[in-house]
């Protein structure tokens, strides 16, 4: 970039260009607005401009009770919106005190994973199709409709989840979930044989390689500095993984380990992510196994047993009163509500999502804030693309992962 | 290994009783400081070479409103990567005036989060580079979260909501 030519001052090819990036640009993938000042097609100036799908969910939040909550949450990041609903259950069971049994930890770590697969597989087959090679997308999509397949037969819906309760899940996994699981794990014919197919046409080709080293690079100083979590970090050479640092859900069960790049540029970032997708299928073999060393009773434990919080079973509600008194008192928002602030984070897709979280004891929560990693991280992007190709600047916003949804909330 | 009562002895040994209002919710340690301060603690807390709390989690704002003279409460989460330790720490100011300094020069990841916060409270961050709205459109004049705008009453009946299936 240095050796760039400079032209004399107050000669007319002088003058820069304004272009607007967005609002709805289709390389964008989402509602970003950036005003660039480009100089033939080098950009010297980048303005930012967010909000246009704010949606005012930590003020609708005072108004809820907590498994109302939920829904809200899936909006945040929808790649991988079975996350951010985990986070938010772990966070209510943090300042209600709930422990949930082994089994619901690994049904959840089961759920997260392949939450996490699905949003790294679109992020990084859409780096694919952003620099010219549009094949790779469209080989990895059957398996996101594969996961999707999963959710639906776990929870009944598919992009904005609603997965889980608070202490557990709404229902047991299904026999034709656990099915699917296996299909989505075969060696053969499964994810990791489109996973290798998908690096093999993209890690040593020479044209994406061309297209992305050395493309928005950051130091991990600056990195760190920019507020920057999860696999963004990581390719910067930072090895901050909220699911090591601060186990939840049985994590610390697992066996796995956290990629780390070097450069910070979009292809470290594509390299680690496509780790992540290997130590993701990993973890869920791992979990796979211990939901089946569960027999009897054992094997059939979705939720803790806190009936306070968790809703109880429709014919229950028809033949008991305790059950009766808890749905009506659930439904309602009654439930008693201790009074205090619990910060809980869990690894996103995107990074560190935290749920900080008033209690003033009433039936809704004083305040709700949600950190949303891509919002933090955004903040980054006119630093990044700054003296680059705008070409490149497509390639990097995309390779970021932003989600609209999370950056607004 | 750093505790929780490490770092408040040395917090107070170089700010005195400055500091008040020490809590442990749920295991993270919280603190209350003076607002004129905020600056000076998260620079010591980010110096010292025994507490390395270098990244930001977290900014924003609270609305206490029966609290007066001190209604707005600006939190930061602090994360010492190190050590693997979180603490958090509060500055109230009067919603009349409300300015707090701006932690951007030591973090460039404050910027978004304290326009967050201006937008939606109104927290007058001293010393922001470009402190405008971020979410919400530039053409408001309040700041939606604090607390006298209640969301709209679930109840009303005076709305004509046929258009919408709810007539």
């Amino acid at each position: 970039m240095s050796d760039h030519i400079l032209l004399p001052e107050g000669s007319i090819e002088k003058q820069t260009t304004t272009l607007n990036l967005g609002p709805t640009h289709p390389a964008t993938h989402g509602v970003f607005q950036n005003i660039l000042e480009l100089d033939g097609e080098r950009i010297m100036k980048a303005t930012s401009t967010v909000g246009y799908i704010h949606r005012a969910f930590e003020k609708i939040a005072e108004r809820r009770p907590l498994y109302q909550i939920t829904p809200l949450t899936d909006r945040l990041n929808y790649c991988s919106s079975p996350i951010n609903n985990m986070g938010w259950h772990l966070t209510c069971e943090k300042l209600l005190n709930v422990s949930t049994p082994k089994r619901v930890d690994y049904l959840r770590v089961i759920i997260m994973e392949l939450a996490r697969i699905s949003d790294h597989l679109i992020c990084n087959s859409i780096v694919g199709v952003d620099s010219g090679a549009y094949s790779g997308f469209l080989y990895v999509m059957q398996f996101r409709e594969l996961i999707y397949e999963i959710y639906e037969e776990v929870c009944g819906s598919r992009l904005t989840t609603n997965i889980g309760r608070i202490g557990g899940f709404e229902r047991n996994f299904t026999n034709t979930a656990f099915e699917k699981l296996e299909k989505f794990l075969d060696e053969k014919t499964g994810y990791p044989a489109q996973l290798k197919e998908f690096e093999n046409l993209f890690t040593r080709n020479r044209i994406f390689m061309d297209r992305t080293i050395g493309c928005g690079p950051i130091s991990a100083e600056r990195a760190m500095n920019y507020g920057f979590t999860g696999p963004n970090l990581r390719a910067a050479g930072v090895d901050y993984d909220v699911r090591v640092h601060s186990p939840y859900s049985s994590y610390q069960d697992f066996d796995f380990t956290i990629p780390v790049g070097t450069t910070g540029d979009c292809y470290d970032r594509f390299l680690v992510r496509n780790q992540e997708m290997w130590q993701s299928l990993s973890i869920i073999n791992q979990a796979y196994k211990k939901v089946q060393e569960f027999k009897g009773a054992e094997a059939d434990v979705f939720h803790a047993d806190v009936p306070a919080y968790y809703l109880p079973e429709k014919k229950d509600v028809y033949t008991k009163m305790e059950a009766l008194i808890y749905h009506f008192k659930i439904v309602m928002g009654e439930t008693e509500m201790p009074v205090g602030e619990v910060y809980n984070s869990v690894e996103g897709a995107n990074g560190e999502l935290g749920y900080y979280l008033i209690s003033d004891g009433g039936r809704t929560p004083y305040r709700l804030h949600f950190r949303r990693p891509c919002f933090i991280y955004y903040q980054a992007y006119p630093e990044l693309i700054k003296d680059g190709m705008l070409s490149d600047a497509v390639i990097t916003m995309s390779s970021l992962n932003l989600i609209a949804g999370e950056l607004d909330a | 290994m750093l505790t929780n009562e490490i770092i408040q002895q040395k917090l107070t040994e170089k700010f005195g009783d400055a500091l008040t209002d020490w809590q442990e919710p749920y295991g993270m340690l919280t603190f209350t400081a003076p607002k004129e301060m905020n600056l000076k603690v998260l620079q010591f807390l980010f110096d010292d070479t025994d507490l390395k709390f270098n990244f930001l989690t977290d900014l924003q704002a609270v609305h206490y409103p029966d609290n007066k003279g001190a209604e707005l409460a600006v939190v930061y989460h602090l994360h010492n990567w190190v050590d693997n330790i979180r603490i958090r720490f509060k500055v109230f100011t009067d919603i009349n005036q409300p300015d707090v300094y701006s932690a951007t020069a030591l973090y460039q990841s404050a910027n978004f989060m304290e326009r967050e916060t201006y937008d939606f409270f109104g927290v007058n961050f001293v010393g922001h580079p470009n402190l405008i709205r971020i979410l919400n459109v530039d053409e408001m004049d309040y700041f939606p979260l604090r607390k006298e705008f209640p969301l709209e009453d679930q109840t009303r009946i005076d709305k004509d909501d046929e258009m919408f299936g709810r007539g």
